[in-house]
């Protein structure tokens, strides 16, 4: 899942798509998994990093990360 | 240093209700650029258009004869106000205006007074009645619409049309209308405050985004800048808006000057549908009242015109800065009396 390399994002969590003009605001980890996948990084390695930081089984991480791509890609967050 | 050039440019367009004129957004274009020191010199029909009593923004304001009066009636108007200001740009930004203008620009050259406007044929071309013909002519999407004299005629456009229609006045206002009913509570009205014919398009669904742009007469496109509408009024306005990146407008609006060869400001009304279709829903001549947020953006669209209208070469924008945000407002201006008599009673303040 690649993130186009266009969407702007920010620390505190606003993301602009500045082919839309749309703009959203992410909660803490939704900045910090945005700002992983802006520089590149699988989604296996945010995951990883996620597991080693942050209390939380791998079943319930992987619900919402499919919910989160989810929610970027109905978004047109994501490339193709 | 060389003292900047002096100039003297008129403007239409001064009311601000809520459907606002660009001519105040054209003046804060034309006052931004420091390459020259300006006279503004205000062209109104009302007596409460606020662009009047914005002494800094206006420096004085002549009332012109209605567009219903005719060009000759401009034309003689305007020749008596040049005998006063010495005018060297004039900018008509009304629809209903532009025709009368363009039938006298040759003679106003003459007096000194320079435009650069869409000749005649470009005016009606795109006017809404042929807009239709005009997208298939130049494969641009635009939406299929019917151009009707009597209301009768709208029971069959919304069987063939589904509902909603988007009913149309010939210059300005568009009414989403769902029922019959509706439909023809909206012709009359319309009818009423522009004439006929009314024109009924069907109705699409999407994103709505307007590019402001300025073409130089030969097929160039000085500038184009699209705008997303992130607030919309009731009457459809953009009330916020912000400039977007997307090649694909730049290239509809290079397209459509290229085929035109567009001369002057434009502004392309486009409803891009959830799968990526940009569909032109009207094509107005003139600038549009979020003119401003192209200088905010970075291609000054107002100051550019004014270059190319004294015969100056504008080289084309290359770039704008997007995520550029406009948000507008309404402001209380206190004046008095004594200003409202005197243009109400002279015409001029």
């Amino acid at each position: 899942m690649k993130l186009k390399k266009n969407i702007a994002t920010s620390e505190s969590g606003f993301v602009f798509n500045p082919s839309t003009g749309d703009s959203f605001s992410l909660n803490t980890i939704g900045a910090e998994i945005l700002l992983q996948m802006k520089e590149s990084k699988s989604s296996e390695e945010i995951k990883k990093d996620i597991l080693n930081r942050y209390e939380v089984d791998d079943s319930l991480l992987e619900k919402d990360w499919d919910d989160f791509m989810a929610q970027l890609r109905d978004n047109n967050l994501l490339e193709f | 240093m060389a003292a900047p050039k002096k100039l003297c440019i008129a403007v239409t367009g001064l009311n601000a209700i809520d459907s606002p004129g660009p001519g105040i957004a054209v003046i804060r274009g034309i006052r931004d650029c420091k390459d020259w020191e300006v006279r503004i010199i205000g062209l109104s029909y009302e007596s409460l258009e606020p662009g009047i009593y914005m002494h800094d923004v206006v420096d004085k304001t002549y009332q012109i004869p209605y567009p219903s009066a005719g060009s000759e009636a401009l034309y003689n108007r305007l020749i008596q106000i040049n005998e006063q200001e010495h005018i060297d740009v004039v900018i008509p930004n009304f629809d209903a205006e532009l025709q009368n203008f363009i039938k006298i620009k040759n003679d106003l050259k003459k007096a000194g007074i320079s435009s650069f406007l869409p000749s005649l044929a470009q005016l009606e071309a795109r006017d809404k009645v042929n807009l239709f013909n005009f997208g298939k002519q130049h494969n641009l999407l635009v939406p299929a619409d019917k151009i009707i004299y009597k209301p009768e005629d709208l029971k069959s456009i919304l069987q063939q049309f589904g509902s909603p229609i988007v009913v149309k006045g010939k210059y300005y206002e568009a009414v989403v209308a769902y029922t019959l009913e509706q439909a023809t509570k909206a012709f009359h009205k319309l009818q009423a405050k522009w004439g006929l014919p009314i024109i009924v398009q069907q109705f699409i669904n999407g994103t709505e985004i307007n590019i402001a742009a300025l073409g130089d007469g030969k097929g160039n496109t000085i500038s184009a800048v699209p705008m997303r509408k992130l607030y919309i009024t009731d009457k459809g306005k953009a009330w916020a808006g912000i400039t977007i990146e997307d090649k694909s407008l730049l290239d509809l609006a290079k397209h459509f000057i290229s085929a035109t060869k567009w001369s002057g400001g434009l502004e392309l009304e486009i409803m891009r549908t959830t799968d990526g279709k940009p569909y032109i829903m009207e094509i107005n001549p003139r600038f549009p009242a979020w003119i401003y947020l192209t200088a905010g953006a970075g291609q000054n669209q107002p100051e550019a015109l004014v270059k190319m209208a004294l015969g100056e070469e504008v080289e084309p924008f290359t770039e704008y800065e997007v995520g550029k945000i406009f948000i507008r407002y309404s402001w209380d201006l206190i004046t008095n009396i004594e200003e409202f008599q005197k243009i109400s009673a002279f015409g001029e303040l």
